[in-house]
């Protein structure tokens, strides 16, 4: 089996975990940038962390024959400080000619606040002027299907932005319908107390087929498991289904979208 | 659908009943339990209520049930976390 991490913050995680998905399979990885735990003080700190996204963790990866790829951007759980986010936004794009940088994510919403809305749409320009891919985050629990409708609507409010080069990630039963029927790719994210379990997920793609989605980990330091992906294509065999259609969720899908900017090389 | 319905209660039946024993289980600790419960117990008996629904949106109808159905941004994010269940206007 080989498959694709679509969705992993490899800062929070061991060598092991490289090692052990290395031998599940994994063959490239993707990592957004996102909230570090605690917000930080400053765009310096944002600097350093994006050196560490395009410098730290491909050599690392690299140690086990992974190829690591990136996004930039300041995540939406700290863009209510619109000055921080102006200040990192005008960081990102010392950055974008790093031969790991993907595009801009995953940016999205939190909290659905205005100055959220505010930085969505500033990240959304920036990718667009740059003719960048868009990985985008959407809320926890309560606030996600709310927060995918707004989401939804600032992309649809920029003419500039192709919904096949955007992909909405995180989706579960009650939001996966609006951002496929919006053109958009959908990610479904396998975490042990929120978001999909594998049983849902393979649910969801026996339900809504099998085109422009993928399955992510998400790995992180919270609760969450770096061979999720691996483990819910085992499940799916369980099931019964073809091993096309298992490799196509795993690893042909994330590669079709991914290869939409030439820097995704396998 | 790659499975028969037998399979499927093969395959899930037992992951299931025990999900649904811990969920009574939580109740029973919720009502031994002294003082005042917040919006999230009402919420999460509204949800329960949508177990009983005929058809197969089920999922779809318990995420509903928590989610806030309201339309516009909020002014200011004063938290970063999210607790499961939607307060309710004002909370």
């Amino acid at each position: 089996m080989r498959f694709i991490e679509p969705h992993a913050h490899m800062v929070s995680r061991t060598t092991d975990d490289y090692a052990d998905m290395a031998t599940a399979g994994c063959v490239a990885l993707c990592e957004p940038a996102f909230w570090a735990g605690f917000d930080r003080g400053s765009a310096d700190g944002f600097r350093d962390y994006f050196r560490q996204l395009t410098e730290v963790e491909p050599r690392r990866a690299a140690n086990y024959g992974i190829k690591h790829f990136t996004w930039l951007c300041i995540n939406p759980k700290e863009s209510e400080d619109m000055a921080l986010a102006a200040d990192v936004l005008s960081v990102i794009p010392e950055f974008m000619e790093c031969p790991n940088v993907l595009g801009i994510g995953e940016i999205g919403l939190n909290k659905n606040s205005r100055n959220e809305i505010k930085v969505l749409q500033q990240h959304v320009d920036l990718a667009a002027a740059h003719d960048q891919l868009i990985l985008v985050h959407t809320p926890h629990l309560e606030d996600k299907h709310k927060g995918t409708r707004l989401i939804l609507d600032v992309l649809k409010y920029d003419s500039r932005i192709n919904p096949e080069r955007v992909m909405i990630d995180h989706v579960e039963e009650h939001t996966i319908g609006m951002v496929l029927d919006a053109g958009h790719w959908g990610g479904m994210t396998l975490y042990p107390e929120s978001k999909c379990s594998p049983a849902r997920a393979i649910d969801m793609v026996e339900r809504f087929g099998s085109e422009r989605l993928w399955w992510d980990a998400a790995c992180d330091w919270g609760p969450s498991v770096p061979l999720a992906v691996p483990r819910t294509a085992c499940e799916m065999r369980r099931r019964g289904h073809d091993e096309s259609l298992i490799e196509k969720i795993i690893f042909e899908n994330p590669k079709s979208f991914l290869s939409q900017t030439d820097r995704f090389q396998l | 659908m790659a499975m028969t319905r037998q399979k499927v209660l093969d395959q899930y039946f037992m992951d299931a009943r025990h999900k649904l024993i811990d969920i009574a289980a939580f109740l029973d600790r919720v009502d031994r339990a002294e003082g005042d419960a917040d919006f999230r117990l009402k919420a999460f008996r509204d949800a329960m209520k949508r177990l009983d629904d005929n058809g197969k949106d089920r999922a779809h109808d318990v995420l509903m049930a928590f989610s806030d159905p309201t339309g516009e941004p909020i002014a200011v994010a004063h938290g970063k976390g999210a607790c499961g269940a939607w307060p309710g206007q004002g909370e």
